[in-house]
Parts: structure tokens; C-alpha cells; sequence
């Protein structure tokens, strides 16, 4: 009887054990699969945007030729001069180009194969005369900008099997097409244009150059706002601000702020620079305003956590060799902690870097296509010019939406380094 | 005219830094030098250069509204409301200015010329009144350094100052978002009962929309009841939770308690990539990928839903929090002391069971605190729901369906160009008072409970 009880005890030990362990197991999965699901989103994530914005960074083009007829061109002149060529007319020219690839063709027709490149055709007819003057006359060959349908035929994008009524690329210009590619007149060139053009409504011609310059200017600004006022004001908290009511007041306000949602700041700045101040809408200085302030509170606080970071004997040494205490904290604790204060710096302008919401609100979603060359004219941002391209119907915007992700991301990825090697390179370590 | 006159102001601080610096050398040679000779330059600098730029900001912030008022006294007696004033008078300063394009009355043409003659005496007796200061201030400053007064104290009270100054820089970031906040809410609640738009449960802004002529009360009352965005925006938050808190605390534990020093190294910033991408990109990802993913399992289920569904931008707004409740719980969890870990494994208790029965509970309110943070930043997320869930305002509580938070409704009021004193621009002030005092009651509770909980084991 005993003996039973004792051989019981044991098995129910034995199995009691043997569930705790079991769950310890099951908990240490549990662990793993969370952080295995956060690292897949991030995988997926970074696949997609990989997977559906690299062929951005490719351009298709049409090769035909070009028969710079001086007839055509209304040309009077024995030896036209650069302005002859620059007022010339270039319709019939550029329009003869695209024809010339299907004579066939019946006239009325002829819209289906000038709608396979880009609506700015002409101008690039025009621009290769203008740069080889000497081509008048002569029939060469030239490279058009394929329409976006045609490129996202080119890259695979465009299901081809649909019914013909439902495509944006027909039957017949299919057919040019793959007559056009197996002659081998379809070029696939690296897009420099994505990086040098503006916006524009057409997919195949929109590129980031507005929208960066928009980025870089509003982050200037910010910079310029922001880190002065930022860096002062964590001094005087951190060295000189004496203990009572109002500092600590000044303190939590400073916590809270780093903790209202962006899109407050944007009505801030709705509702004071433009409406009060009357500054000057959709531009990167009210970006810029706008981002500093929300900055304002990161930077304080790392600027303060860096200070606080050099020791007391620092100090001490200064102040026991006669050193003011403004001596002190300008000539040894502030060049102490500047490495701290600009990699938290340089984190909080890669936040503003990314902010959206606010810009929107103070219109720098209006669609600009020329570039901005001061922080005055109006320009928008890379995350907006990727909100604004994601609200665009057209499928040639999808890849571009991507790539200006990518963009934005490397953008990102470079100030953090930045961030790191200065608080690696610069800080001292102090033991 | 102004940038001129800035620039001679900082011009003329460099210039008697220099002076200053060599009047002290001179000094120097006759007797005993107060401070090192750059102090002297300093303290000339910051005489001419800060009575005059306080001066120059002053009478730009204020000149606008004098010149205004002394503009529209011409107008008191014609019994007009403010807005017509505010229309007037920006007639007036289009005609002044040569691009006004309507037709010309004479009234206007004699402001246009009075506005135009204010401006030039304000100008020149801004350019006087400055100089002046400049002058009285470098001679005041001059004859102090010439009788060697004490020049190092004066200087460092003065760059105190500065300082004081730039810390209530960010005071001031508050009490302008809190007024332009309040402004423009309070115009909007004259025209619509708080009452109404706390509790009505339609939010339909835009058909209250009226070219020319007030909109009709009758309509305002059902138009703006804010109740749909409050419950939407709670509603994806918590939806946010749900993917949030289980992968984020689960991950935070592991982190602290089992992962091995390379694990941690490597996994801890990985995830936290997750929080340094821009919200856009995760607005774009929930519209393009997820949402059309949702969709297609829902029906392949035989259910109904929506391509801007709640569940999509919920989810993906939980993946974009998941590394704050990570780290801060990773935090938290760290500092709990080694000692009741000790204890605990001193009393036979496996890993698990200390997680679960010992540090969880004292760490729970470090956890809730950084929970608390992270509903915050749900709450306040914008591009995400802008991007990937509806924009109408559908009270509801089916995921499956679109809804519409108080967010991405500010957004959708004053993308474009907005009109000051609409009653649909000022809604969207109204909504971002109620957002942000949500927000800091959130951050209040949870930043006390985070400080109280660090002050127990410190």
C-alpha cells in the first residue's frame, strides 16, 4: 500500500516535472516565433518594396528614325542659326518619325503608334537638333521615350492574356511592339531621368528631382531652426537651471511634446505660420518651421542625456582651476557632449525626414513640376511625392511609388550611420 | 530693406567685437585688465547687437496690425463685418503692392495711397528709432569699457539669458499649438453645439458645404457628430493592439530573458528598423499589399470585405509598434533587480514560471506605462489610416468594413486649399484639439507610471 503511494508520488513528480518543463519550452517558442513574425514582416516588407520598385530604375525607349526634312521643319534659311532651329516647327518632323514605323498604317489611325511614346516626343526631337545642328537635313536615328503602358509591357508588368478591351495597350500596338523588340528597337537604359526630372502627370516622365531638393531644403531649415535653439536649451536645463517649479514645468512640457502626434505640429503650422505669419504656402521654410519644432523636443532630450553623460569630475577640474561656471560648461562639458547631441541630432532630423502628415496640411501636396532652387518656391517632400503617387490610378506610378520608397529608405539608412560613426568615432568613453 | 538693415546690425556686432578686443589691449598697457581682452569684445557685441534685434523683432510683429488699424478707421463708419474688414483690407494691399486686378474705387485707391505713405513712415522710423539704439547703447557700452568696468560677469548673465530664452522656446511650441488649437475650435463650436459634436453620430462635413450664404443650421447639427472618428480611431488602435502587444512583449521577454548576446546584438536593432520607417511607406504597403490580401482570404472565406478594410490598416499599424512596446518592455524588464530573479530560482521555479509569476508582475507597470505610450502613437497615426483605410466615417465594429479615425479626417479637410472661417476647416482644428487632448492624457499617465515605476528600483 504504501509502497504503491510512494511509486504514484514519483510518477505524479515525474509528470508534474515534466509538464513545467514543457511549458518552459512552449514559452521560449512562443519568444521565438514573436520574434521570428516581426522579422518576417520586415523580410516581406522589404521584398515587396525590392520586388516591385527595381525595374523603376530602368527606362525603356523606342529607337526610329528621324528625317530632319527642312521643308518640314519650315526652314528658311540657306545656314539655319541656333534660333532658326530653337523656333522651328517639329510636329510633322517628330509626328513622320512615329508614322515611319508602319506606313501602312491608314492616317486616322496613326494616334495608336504616336500614343506609344510619351507625350513630350517632339520636344525630344527637337533637343537632339538642337545639340547636333548638323544632323539637318539627314535622316538618323533617334531614341523616343516609351509611353509608361508600353514600358510596363517592356518589364513584364502588363498582363498580356486580358481581353483586348480592357487593356490600356491594344492589339495592333502589341504587335508593333514585339516587331519593334525583336528588331531589337526597344532599349532598356538605366533612368537617370527618374532622378533628374520633376513631377509630371505621366509616369514615364515623373522623376524625384522636386520633391528631393523639397526633402533637402525643408531639412536644412530644420536644421537651422532647431539645433541652436535645441542644444542652448538643453544647457540651461541641464547646467544652469536652478531647482524649482517652474523648470520642472518646463521640463514635462518638453516630455510631452516629444509625444503629440505629428499631425498637431501640422496644424500649428496651418493655423500660426500661414494664416498669422502669412509665410508663404506649400514652401520648404514652413516645412522646415513646421519638422523643427517637432524636432525640438528629440534633440533636447538626447542633447540633455549627452550632457549629463560627462562626469562631475570634469568639471570639478575646471572650476577648481578658476573656470567660471559658464568657462566651465562652454569650453569642457558642451565640446564633451557634442558628439551625443549631433548623432541625437541627426536621428531626429532622419524623423522629420519621414514625416508626412504635417507637410500635407501646409500644402506641400501641391503638384510641382519644375524644381525648386530656394527654400522659398514651392516644392513637396520624398514621403509626400510617395503619398501622392500612391493616390495615382495609373500603373506606371507603382514602380516609381517604390523606388522613391527606396530612395527614401537609403536616405534614411545614411543618416543613421552617420548617427552611429559619429557617437562611435567621436564619443569618449569614460570608465 | 529689412535683411539690409539685419545684416548691419550683425556686421556692426562683428565690427566692435573687434574694436573691443583691441580697446582692452590698450587698456591693457595702462593698468589691470578685468577679464581676458575677447570678454570686452563680447560684451560691446552683445550690447550692439541685442537692444537692436529685439527692437527690429518687436515693430515687425506689431507694425502689421498698427498699419492695419489705422487703415480700416476710414472704414468704421460703413458698418461692415469682419470678414468684409479682413477682404478690404487685403484689396488694399494687392493695390498697393501694383498685381490687385478688380476694378478700382476711389475710397480704395486713397487707402491704397494712405497704406502706401504708413508703410514709408513706418520704414524710415523703424531705420531712425534703430539707430538711435545702436548708437546709445555702443556709447553706453563704450564708456563701460573704457572706465574697465568688470566685464566677464556681465557677458555670462547675459549668454544665461540666451539660454533661459531658448529653454522657453519649446513652452512656447506648446502655448502656440494650444492656441491655434483653441482659436479656430472655438469659432467652430459657435457655429455647432459642443454637445452635438461630441455625441452625434454622423459625421458628414461635406454636405454642409455651400457656395456663397451661411449653410443651414439644421444641416450643421447632423453633419458634424464626431462620434464614428472617435470610435474608428479607438477601434484600429485596438486592432493595432491586438498584433502589437503579444509580438512585442513576447519579443521584449525573450530579448531580456532568454536570448543569448549575439542574438540580442543583432535581433534588438532589426526590430527596431520597424519603427525607423517612415509611415507612408507602411500607408503605402497596407494599401498595395495587405489590404488586397485581406480581401482575397475574406472571399475566399464567403466573407464581405471591404478593400480599405479596418483589419488591413490596424494590422499594419500594429507591425509598425511592435518594436516600442519591444524595447520599452525589454527596458522595463532589465531593470527589474537580479535579486528577486535570484530568489525565485532559488526556489525551483524554471525560467518561465519566474517570467510569468515574478518579474511580469514586477515589471507591470513599467509594461502598461510603455503600452499606454503606444496607444498614443496608434491614436495619433495618420498616413496609415489615410492611405489604407476609408475616409468615410462608418460607425462600426466590424474589421472587415472601412472606417475612418479623427486622423486621417483632418487630413482629408484641409488637403487642398482650405478656407479660414469655414465651418469644415474649423472642424478639423475642433478634431485636432480633442486628438491632442487625448494624446497627453495618454502620456501624462504613462510617463508618471514609468517614473514611479523607475523609482521604485532605483
Amino acid at each position: 500500500m504504501l509502497k504503491n503511494i510512494g511509486k504514484n508520488m514519483n510518477n505524479f513528480k515525474k509528470n508534474f516535472l515534466k509538464k513545467r518543463y514543457n511549458a518552459e519550452r512552449r514559452f521560449q517558442w512562443y519568444g521565438k516565433i514573436a520574434i521570428g513574425l516581426a522579422l518576417t514582416f520586415l523580410a516581406v516588407f522589404m521584398f515587396q518594396i525590392f520586388s516591385k520598385g527595381y525595374s523603376a530604375f530602368q527606362k525603356t525607349w523606342i529607337v526610329t528614325e528621324v528625317h530632319y526634312d527642312k521643308e518640314l521643319l519650315l526652314i528658311d534659311a540657306e545656314s539655319p542659326s541656333k534660333d532658326d532651329l530653337e523656333n522651328a516647327d517639329y510636329y510633322d518632323v517628330a509626328y513622320k518619325a512615329m508614322t515611319s514605323l508602319d506606313p501602312g498604317l491608314p492616317e486616322e489611325e496613326d494616334r495608336q503608334l504616336i500614343q506609344m511614346v510619351s507625350y513630350k516626343y517632339e520636344t525630344e526631337v527637337k533637343d537632339l537638333l538642337l545639340k547636333n545642328p548638323d544632323f539637318l537635313g539627314k535622316i538618323v536615328p533617334i531614341k523616343l521615350t516609351a509611353s509608361d503602358d508600353i514600358d510596363q509591357v517592356h518589364k513584364g508588368n502588363y498582363p498580356r492574356d486580358i481581353p483586348e478591351k480592357n487593356r490600356r495597350v491594344n492589339d495592333y500596338q502589341l504587335q508593333i511592339y514585339d516587331m519593334l523588340n525583336e528588331r531589337g528597337d526597344i532599349l532598356s537604359e538605366f533612368n537617370i531621368s527618374f532622378f533628374t526630372n520633376p513631377d509630371s502627370r505621366e509616369a514615364e516622365l515623373a522623376g524625384i528631382a522636386s520633391s528631393f531638393m523639397g526633402t533637402v531644403f525643408s531639412i536644412l531649415v530644420c536644421l537651422a531652426f532647431s539645433f541652436p535653439v535645441a542644444v542652448l536649451a538643453a544647457i540651461y536645463l541641464e547646467e544652469f537651471a536652478p531647482k524649482n517649479k517652474f523648470t520642472d514645468f518646463i521640463e514635462v512640457n518638453i516630455n510631452n511634446l516629444a509625444a503629440v502626434p505629428s499631425i498637431v505640429f501640422g496644424l500649428l503650422g496651418l493655423g500660426i505660420l500661414l494664416a498669422v505669419f502669412n509665410l508663404p504656402r506649400s514652401t520648404p521654410l514652413v516645412g522646415g518651421i513646421t519638422l523643427s519644432l517637432m524636432t525640438l523636443p528629440t534633440i533636447i532630450i538626447a542633447a540633455r542625456a549627452s550632457l549629463k553623460a560627462v562626469p562631475p569630475s570634469i568639471r570639478e577640474a575646471a572650476l577648481a582651476m578658476g573656470a567660471s561656471n559658464m568657462q566651465t560648461t562652454m569650453h569642457h562639458t558642451v565640446p564633451l557632449s557634442m558628439p551625443g547631441t549631433l548623432s541625437g541630432t541627426i536621428i531626429g532630423l532622419a524623423q522629420a525626414l519621414g514625416e508626412t502628415a504635417p507637410l500635407i496640411l501646409i500644402g506641400m501636396v501641391a503638384f510641382v513640376n519644375t524644381i525648386p532652387g530656394t527654400p522659398v518656391d514651392p516644392a513637396a517632400s520624398l514621403p509626400v511625392q510617395i503619398y501622392i503617387w500612391s493616390e495615382s490610378a495609373e500603373r506606371g506610378f507603382v514602380e516609381k511609388v517604390s523606388a522613391c520608397i527606396m530612395v527614401l529608405l537609403a536616405f534614411l539608412i545614411l543618416m543613421n550611420l552617420a548617427a552611429q560613426i559619429v557617437r562611435h568615432k567621436f564619443e569618449k568613453k569614460w570608465s | 530693406m529689412n535683411l539690409i538693415l539685419v545684416t548691419f546690425i550683425i556686421l556692426l556686432a562683428f565690427t566692435s567685437y573687434y574694436f573691443g578686443r583691441k580697446k582692452a589691449l590698450v587698456i591693457q598697457s595702462s593698468q589691470r585688465l578685468t577679464a581676458l581682452p575677447k570678454f570686452y569684445g563680447y560684451y560691446l557685441a552683445a550690447w550692439c547687437a541685442a537692444p537692436a534685434l529685439i527692437i527690429f523683432v518687436l515693430w515687425s510683429v506689431f507694425e502689421p496690425s498698427i498699419v492695419k488699424t489705422f487703415i480700416l478707421q476710414d472704414y468704421t463708419d460703413q458698418n461692415l463685418t469682419k470678414n468684409e474688414l479682413q477682404l478690404i483690407y487685403t484689396k488694399v494691399k494687392a493695390l498697393a503692392a501694383g498685381t490687385y486686378t478688380g476694378n478700382i474705387t476711389n475710397f480704395l485707391d486713397e487707402s491704397a495711397n494712405k497704406y502706401i505713405q504708413l508703410k514709408g513712415i513706418a520704414n524710415s522710423a523703424k531705420v531712425a528709432i534703430i539707430l538711435a539704439i545702436l548708437i546709445f547703447s555702443l556709447s553706453f557700452a563704450y564708456r563701460s569699457v573704457q572706465k574697465n568696468d568688470r566685464m566677464r560677469e556681465p557677458v555670462e548673465i547675459f549668454l544665461k539669458w540666451v539660454l533661459f530664452a531658448a529653454s522657453l522656446g519649446a513652452v512656447l511650441v506648446t502655448i502656440g499649438i494650444i492656441f491655434s488649437l483653441l482659436f479656430e475650435a472655438i469659432r467652430f463650436f459657435q457655429a455647432v453645439k459642443i454637445f452635438d459634436f461630441i455625441f452625434g453620430t454622423h459625421w458628414y462635413p461635406a454636405k454642409t458645404f455651400v457656395r456663397d450664404g451661411q449653410p443651414d443650421p439644421e444641416l450643421m447639427k447632423d453633419a458634424f457628430g464626431a462620434v464614428p472618428l472617435f470610435a474608428g480611431t479607438f477601434f484600429i488602435a485596438f486592432i493595432a493592439m491586438c498584433v502589437a502587444i503579444p509580438i512585442g512583449l513576447l519579443s521584449g521577454i525573450y530579448l531580456s530573458e532568454y536570448a543569448g548576446r549575439g542574438v540580442r546584438k543583432y535581433a534588438k536593432p532589426i526590430i527596431e528598423i520597424l519603427a525607423g520607417i517612415p509611415t507612408v511607406v507602411y500607408g503605402f504597403f497596407a494599401a498595395l499589399t495587405v489590404g488586397p490580401f485581406v480581401k482575397e482570404i475574406g472571399n475566399a472565406m464567403g466573407l464581405e470585405v471591404s478593400s480599405e478594410s479596418a483589419l488591413a490598416a490596424g494590422a499594419v499599424m500594429g507591425v509598425m509598434i511592435i518594436p516600442f512596446i519591444s524595447s520599452l518592455s525589454d527596458d522595463v524588464i532589465t531593470a527589474v533587480p537580479q535579486n528577486l530573479r535570484d530568489g525565485s530560482y532559488a526556489m525551483g521555479a524554471t525560467k518561465s514560471e519566474t517570467v510569468k509569476k515574478v518579474i511580469f508582475p514586477a515589471a507591470l507597470p513599467g509594461i502598461v506605462g510603455s503600452i499606454l505610450l503606444a496607444v498614443s502613437r496608434a491614436v495619433g497615426e495618420t498616413m496609415i489610416v489615410v492611405m489604407a483605410s476609408g475616409l468615410a466615417a462608418n460607425l462600426t465594429m466590424n474589421p472587415l468594413e472601412s472606417t475612418s479615425t479623427i486622423t486621417a479626417q483632418i487630413v482629408v479637410i484641409l488637403i487642398g486649399d482650405q478656407q479660414f472661417g469655414d465651418p469644415k476647416t474649423q472642424s478639423a482644428f475642433a478634431l485636432g484639439i480633442s486628438l491632442f487632448i487625448v494624446t497627453l492624457f495618454l502620456n501624462v499617465i504613462a510617463l508618471s507610471v514609468v517614473k514611479k515605476y523607475r523609482e521604485k528600483y532605483e
